[in-house]
């Protein structure tokens, strides 16, 4: 019963005026940059850090966390309503988001998105209060090797994100690889695939491919169609979701909080894995496959529900063991350190008010977030309407800004519309970005961790496979092997059937 | 005879233009390029200390990360910046030490493309170790280290972080050429010295010292000439038998070379006031960093140390690691 008393504790922490008020503030701030494309929370939070220096630390991290979170919220809204992820998280959103925004449907879509976080905010809260502890165990019992075979996993899943032909989902996904090896080579420092340009040095970033492919192609696409420029293919029905819709959801909320909860505890690409890993999972479930890429609710319920466990369970390694799993934990990590505070695995019982509190105050930010959006999406929805002549100015205008945010590079901007137009043929084609911008984001990682692995095990490769040395590793390569057959295989029987019929 | 007299006009104005600036300096806010991302090590010096030479100085200094390429975008682009004072750097170890060693290519000249304002503060270097390594001090390490060379397991934040290039110094110093496994960021690479994957980091006090302390990482010395308050019980690399490693990643003021002297001596005098304010002194001691006096946070002070952390650096680093 010490957790409720610890709850308790924390709940008296974040209740006072001026926490509830700074937790709030990060909501709406969340809410905004969410909303608006490319603005991350990164340089948000950046941005914001002076304004912390006058507050006592509690109420400096439960302001910053609000905005994390609440960008969470706010991400899936330009996701559904232009196709435009400004997270990594809502890559896999927009696929169907989107389809049900142009269906009418971008209310149930918007709703459904909002209850499902707060479900996944709320579990993922408890999941950090109770269990925090023992699940940093599990997390640090995943090794380099482990990792590289979790995203090999992963990549194997990426395949499933494809509505289209499965030969070009495996194309965008090989590309994705490859931009992601751009940049300075981690180990030897050689430049790789920069073409002389510095500010590839670091490699491409995430929003400015993201953009391009995504926001800077669909408005492409969008112009060149003369006469039905509008979003909206149709009439917008009902605002909230049907009994229909809230009947295929729950169980895809369900789902997509549980595995999320447990990949946010991974560092680095938990929550990209976790929302994408529902919509697989969501797909494989379903009973009705073909309707994903389509407008499927399950699709967006369940990668939803995922991402924002993901971001509530991603504060365990930071808050149990001081070690931040993310660019946006490591600013947290400095707004603590400007307090005096150099946050180590006795955070917890160093500062308690510090951990109980924000702990009290996210579930608190998570009530207000959906209590926040729900009444928003009637204006989401209005802004639809808005003539797209005027919508795809503003959508470029702020895409161009967010962009340059990242890194304040005027280069990004350029990239980004290179990509644009990359993106523009690329779907002209049939090839879609959601495989390739995921296969972009897990590239990175696997490499890293692909090439720890090698040093570790002095080149060994069959180090993966090593049941006795990393369990972990050799049961995801066996399942990935698994899943791998069992996805050509149908492909092969099919040519073989074609033949068979000539 | 005309080109001498326009020539000499030239100067003239650009002479009074500089004076004027200077008088009513700093009329609008105050750039400060940190040249990593927000929350790291220098960037949390550059705001405690921008936050008080922002007081003394009257307008607000506004903390722009630049990061890439090890620290030498964002230099970069402060080298090439408007000699007015408007903008000024957070240079490091890594830019103004290390990076001529590193970057063949790169965009300035550490020594002569600045006008130094002065030492900010320094994060000194500690060896750690996983909790479980059989050895009990820094004289044990060496030997464990050189007896093991072939199977122990280095960690770094990647090619040129300060975490690769002072082990590189040390494995210089101790004659051992282990394997390195390099990592993006601090962050990984102590996770995975926690859970026991990794054998040995040098890594900022900052970085590491929760870890010590909470016993999750064991502290073997610290590259300092005394032991730090904030890790009493880590002996010096003095005690331990190495006294020439000493290594501190010192964060300094610089502004582009051509600031008139009078907006660089405002500048140096805010930096002072910041150094020898016991409350920022203590917020940059509570960080494990080590402050430096009125003397040591002069311009000829950080001008000097450029020069022997060049000559210290540049050599080991394009001799030992590929380029």
């Amino acid at each position: 019963m010490e957790l409720v008393s610890n709850l308790a504790h924390g709940f008296a922490v974040a209740v006072t005026p001026m926490n509830i008020l700074l937790c709030l503030i990060g909501a709406l701030v969340g809410t905004l940059i969410g909303v608006l494309p490319g603005i991350g929370p990164i340089a948000t939070i950046a941005m914001l850090l002076p304004i912390t220096y006058k507050l006592d630390p509690t109420g400096a991290l439960i302001m910053l966390s609000g905005i994390y979170y609440g960008a969470q919220y706010g991400g899936s809204t330009t996701a559904i309503l232009v196709n435009l992820p400004g997270e990594s998280s809502s890559v896999v959103t927009a696929i169907d988001g989107h389809q049900m925004a142009k269906q009418g449907r971008a209310g149930a879509a918007l709703a459904i998105a909002a209850i499902g976080s707060f479900i996944a905010g709320t579990f993922g809260t408890i999941l950090l209060a109770a269990l925090g502890k023992p699940l940093t165990q599990v997390a640090q019992a995943f090794g380099p090797a482990d990792y590289c075979a979790l995203m090999v996993l992963g990549l194997v899943c990426a395949v499933v994100l494809a509505s289209g032909s499965v030969i070009k989902a495996i194309a965008m996904i090989f590309l994705g690889l490859l931009l992601s090896t751009v940049g300075t080579d981690l180990e030897t420092g050689e430049q790789r695939m920069t073409l002389g340009f510095l500010p590839l040095a670091d490699g491409i970033e995430f929003v400015t491919l993201a953009m391009g492919m995504f926001g800077f192609a669909e408005i492409l696409k969008n112009l060149e169609q003369e006469e039905s420029r509008d979003l909206v293919d149709q009439k917008v029905t009902n605002l909230m979701p049907t009994k229909e819709d809230m009947k295929e959801a729950a169980p895809a909320i369900a789902r997509g909080t549980l595995l999320g909860s447990v990949l946010g505890i991974l560092p680095g690409g938990g929550a990209v894995l976790a929302a994408f890993g529902a919509y697989t999972l969501e797909k494989k479930l379903s009973k009705t496959p073909e309707k994903f890429g389509k407008g499927a609710i399950a699709g967006v319920a369940g990668p939803e529900s995922a991402n924002n466990a993901a971001a509530q369970t991603s504060f365990i390694p930071l808050l149990t063991l001081g070690i931040p799993p993310n660019a946006v934990m490591a600013i947290m990590v400095g707004a603590m350190t400007i307090h005096g505070i150099v946050p180590g695995p006795q955070i917890m019982t160093k500062q308690p008010d510090l951990f109980w509190g924000l702990v009290a105050s996210m579930w608190l930010g998570n009530a207000m977030l959906v209590i926040i959006n729900l009444p928003l999406v009637g204006l989401w929805v209005r802004l639809l309407r808005v003539p797209y002549r005027m919508l795809f100015p503003a959508i470029l205008f702020f895409c161009a800004i967010g962009v340059y945010s990242i890194n304040n590079q005027p280069f990004d901007v350029v990239l980004t519309a290179f990509f644009g137009l990359a993106g523009y043929f690329l779907l002209k084609f049939g090839f879609e970005p959601a495989p390739m911008l995921v296969a972009f984001v897990l590239g990175k990682i696997m490499e890293e961790k692909l090439r720890q692995a090698m040093l570790l095990s002095r080149g060994d490769a069959w180090t993966f496979l090593d049941f006795s040395k990393h369990p972990i590793s050799a049961v995801l390569m066996i399942v990935s092997t698994i899943l791998l057959v069992m996805a050509l295989l149908p492909s092969i029987r099919k040519k073989r059937d074609e033949v068979f019929v000539e | 005879m005309k080109t001498m007299k326009k020539f000499a006009l030239g100067a003239v104005l650009a002479l009074s233009a500089n004076a004027a600036l200077a008088q009513g300096y700093p009329a609008r806010p105050i750039t400060m390029i940190v040249p990593f991302a927000a929350g790291g090590p220098t960037d949390v010096i550059a705001r405690i200390v921008g936050e008080s030479m922002s007081k003394t100085l009257g307008q607000p200094i506004i903390i722009e990360n630049v990061a890439g390429a090890g620290g030498t975008t964002g230099i970069t682009r402060a080298a090439k910046a408007a000699a007015d004072g408007y903008t000024i750097a957070m240079g490091h170890m890594g830019t103004h030490g290390a990076a001529a060693g590193l970057y063949p290519n790169m965009g300035y000249n550490p020594q002569t493309d600045f006008a130094p304002i002065g030492l900010a503060a320094g994060t000194p270097i500690v060896i750690v170790t996983r909790k479980d390594l059989p050895v009990k001090d820094f004289k044990e390490f060496a030997a464990y280290a050189k007896a093991n060379e072939k199977t122990i397991n280095n960690a770094n934040a990647g090619n040129g972080s300060v975490s690769h290039i002072t082990c590189v110094l040390l494995h210089d110093m101790l004659k051992i050429d282990p394997n390195a496994i390099p990592y993006r960021g601090t962050g990984p690479a102590v996770a995975d010295l926690i859970s026991g994957k990794v054998d040995y980091i040098c890594d900022q006090i900052v970085s590491v010292s929760a870890q010590i302390s909470g016993g999750t990482i064991k502290g073997l010395a610290i590259a300092t000439p005394s032991r730090s308050p904030s890790l009493p019980n880590v002996p010096t690399t003095t005690e331990s038998g190495l006294p020439g490693y000493q290594v501190s990643a010192w964060n300094a003021v610089f502004a582009p070379k051509g600031t008139p002297a009078d907006i660089t001596k405002k500048l140096n005098d805010a930096l002072v006031t910041a150094v020898t304010d016991p409350a920022t002194r203590k917020k940059l001691e509570g960080l494990g960093g080590v402050v430096p006096d009125a003397k040591g946070a002069s311009p000829e002070a950080l001008a000097a140390l450029v020069k022997s952390e060049n000559e210290r650096w540049v050599p080991l680093l394009k001799a030992k690691v590929k380029p």
